[in-house]
């Protein structure tokens, strides 16, 4: 019993010394390296791949782990390993880009708010409020059934959904930047509104929103795995984790649960990494304010 | 809100400005006029809260969001507050600069010093990066900073209190404004830097021929470096007189008790004689004279209607209503004048 409270008391201090200096710390860089581990391996995918993906084996359905397939095979005979590693592209990139589209929109969006004041401000607080109330996967479900599924419908709605998210965190940050008096000393110098909220306000709120935006990235990630599992994201016969383990769900039902199991096992890693990375982050650009 | 055609340059007429605070308008200053013509220096004295920072933070448009304002402020004849876009970014450009108690907070610490002195000029006035480099270089020289190239690369954590509010000045003058506009410049520092400083600021502001606003609560210095000086009060001018009289001979009874508060090299004193209650602003002010609960010369008709600002004679205006006769009589010791 004392041993485990000594180590839950050494746990406690060193994430107070994580959160006091901002430092990444061990758990920080863990998932940075696991991270850069997916990301070369997405890069890599189409020369690690043992096999096509797509090549389907009927006869060589529900195969344990052999030479010639090292993760043995799903329900149509394709190559597990094949799958899975070309499966990280679209997982990968697909959560990128609703990242880097909400990001850019929703920081324009949150220091235009917070430059200009008044109307435009409160307009753009109703929006995101209103945006805000509807969950982004539902967004997402209502842009597939107005323009077909695929992973372009979902990624633009859940770009759209992720907007207030980024907006409500810049536009609190920035306005709080706003009012330091070495912006009113710019102000009082003539100098530009827009090259103070870009050259000046942007980059003292930017480790905010990097920070976010790696936090957004994991719930991207599952929201778009969650669209696909369900048939509306990525569509068969493209390798990905989610839609992975939709099909992979038949196989759990027959006893073969190989499939749906490492396909989560790979999107629980990875959205494990990004939040530990994003929760480091956000206390790194704490500790720095 | 349309100003007179005047000979100042910068002219301020009943201006009155109420803030939003807690919900309700209030007022932070009362019916404020002056003038200040080109190149000359006019002290802003009082205590916090008086309403100094309000005057110029209205005069350069600095005034937070909600900030009700009438009467006009003119500069060069042009009124200020109907200055929209690209008009109010020229006038703040050109015409006028501030200067800013806490130099350090009014830099971006993220910023090199090189950044912060080019920034208005590449923005401002399109000048190329060399071009503006060299000038920068040759203003931080022209303060009296040594070794201005290392400067240029260094941060503001990196310069002293002292350093850094020269180089404000350096920013300052750099567009060659018209007026400058300088809120307590030397108030953080220390008494040897604030003697360097002041001179810097004057040098510069003959160098280049600009008028200058100066706000302090030191009244040995507002004596030294102005014209002409303002007392505010409440948000109130107390009185307005030559800087050279203002110690021998004050106007007003606020003016006097702040003389007589002060330690006189010449003079021996025990206890330096307070003025008892505490400062009030405009808002909380009582409604006949500002002064009036604090002040040892007030009558019956002192807590009648606010005084008007009462004409004497040597161009000195004055809010007291016991005035003229006072005059001259409010530095003696107590009891010869009760």
């Amino acid at each position: 019993m004392t041993t485990v409270a000594a180590d839950a008391r050494m746990l406690a201090r060193e994430a107070r010394r994580l959160r006091r200096t901002g430092a990444l710390g061990a758990s920080g860089w863990t998932a940075v390296i696991a991270l850069a581990v997916l990301v070369a391996i997405a890069l890599l995918a189409p020369v690690l791949a043992p096999q096509d993906p797509n090549a389907v084996d009927l006869s060589g359905a529900y195969q344990g782990s052999s030479a010639a397939h090292l993760l043995g095979t799903d329900a149509s005979g394709r190559d597990l390993l094949s799958r899975l590693l070309m499966g990280s592209q679209t997982a990968l990139v697909g959560p990128f880009l609703v990242v880097l589209v909400s990001t850019i929109l929703g920081t324009l969006l949150a220091l235009a708010a917070v430059w200009f004041g008044g109307w435009l401000d409160q307009a753009v607080v109703r929006v995101v409020d209103a945006v805000f109330a509807f969950p982004g996967l539902l967004l997402a479900i209502l842009a597939t059934a107005l323009f077909g599924s695929g992973l372009t419908a979902a990624v633009a709605a859940l770009s759209i959904a992720y907007i207030p998210y980024i907006a409500r965190i810049v536009r609190s940050a920035a306005l709080r930047e706003r009012s330091l008096p070495y912006v009113a000393a710019l102000r009082v110098q003539g100098v530009h509104g827009l090259w103070i909220s870009l050259r000046h306000i942007l980059p003292n709120v930017a480790g905010l929103i990097v920070a976010n935006a790696t936090l957004a990235f994991g719930f991207a990630l599952m929201d778009l795995a969650g669209l696909s599992f369900i048939g509306l994201g990525v569509q068969p016969p493209t390798a990905d984790w989610g839609a992975m383990v939709g099909t992979g769900m038949a196989g759990v039902l027959q006893q073969q649960p190989q499939e749906a199991l490492y396909a989560s096992a790979l999107i629980v890693i990875t959205v494990a990494a990004v939040n530990i990375l994003g929760d480091r982050l956000t206390e790194r650009s704490e500790a720095r304010s | 809100m349309t100003a007179l055609p005047s000979s100042s340059l910068l002219s301020v007429d009943g201006l009155t400005v109420r803030l939003p605070v807690a919900g309700e308008q209030r007022t932070v200053l009362k019916d404020v006029s002056f003038s200040l013509d080109a190149g000359r220096t006019l002290g802003l004295v009082g205590e916090s809260g008086s309403g100094k920072s309000m005057t110029v933070r209205t005069i350069a448009r600095l005034l937070p969001e909600g900030a009700e304002v009438t009467g006009g402020v003119a500069f060069d004849g042009a009124a200020v507050f109907d200055l929209r876009g690209e008009a109010l970014r020229g006038y703040r450009a050109r015409d006028v600069a501030m200067i800013f108690q806490d130099a350090r907070a009014y830099t971006n610490p993220v910023r090199r010093i090189g950044d912060f002195l080019t920034e208005a000029m590449r923005t401002n006035e399109r000048m190329p990066k060399a071009a503006a480099d060299r000038r920068a270089v040759e203003l931080l020289a022209k303060v009296g900073i040594s070794d201005p190239e290392r400067r240029m690369r260094q941060y503001p954590h990196e310069l002293s209190g002292g350093l850094l509010q020269r180089v404000m000045i350096a920013a300052a003058v750099a567009a060659r404004p018209r007026l400058i506009l300088a809120d307590e410049p030397t108030t953080a520092l220390d008494v040897t830097t604030q003697a360097e400083v002041m001179g810097i600021l004057q040098r510069m502001q003959r160098e280049h021929g600009m008028a200058m606003l100066f706000i302090t609560h030191d009244l040995e210095l507002a004596g030294a470096v102005c014209d002409e000086t303002i007392v505010l009060y409440a948000g109130q001018v107390m009185e307005r007189q030559s800087s050279a009289r203002l110690h021998r001979d004050p106007l007003h009874p606020y003016t006097a008790a702040l003389v007589q508060a002060r330690p006189d090299i010449e003079r021996r004193a025990v206890r330096l004689p307070a003025i008892p209650g505490h400062p009030t602003t405009a808002y909380e002010a009582p409604a006949g004279c500002a002064f009036a609960p604090r002040c040892r010369f007030a009558e019956d008709r002192c807590r009648e209607g606010v005084p008007p600002l009462l004409a004497l004679e040597g161009d000195a205006e004055t809010r007291c209503v016991r005035m003229p006769g006072l005059r001259g009589r409010m530095l003696q010791p107590e009891e010869v004048v009760l």
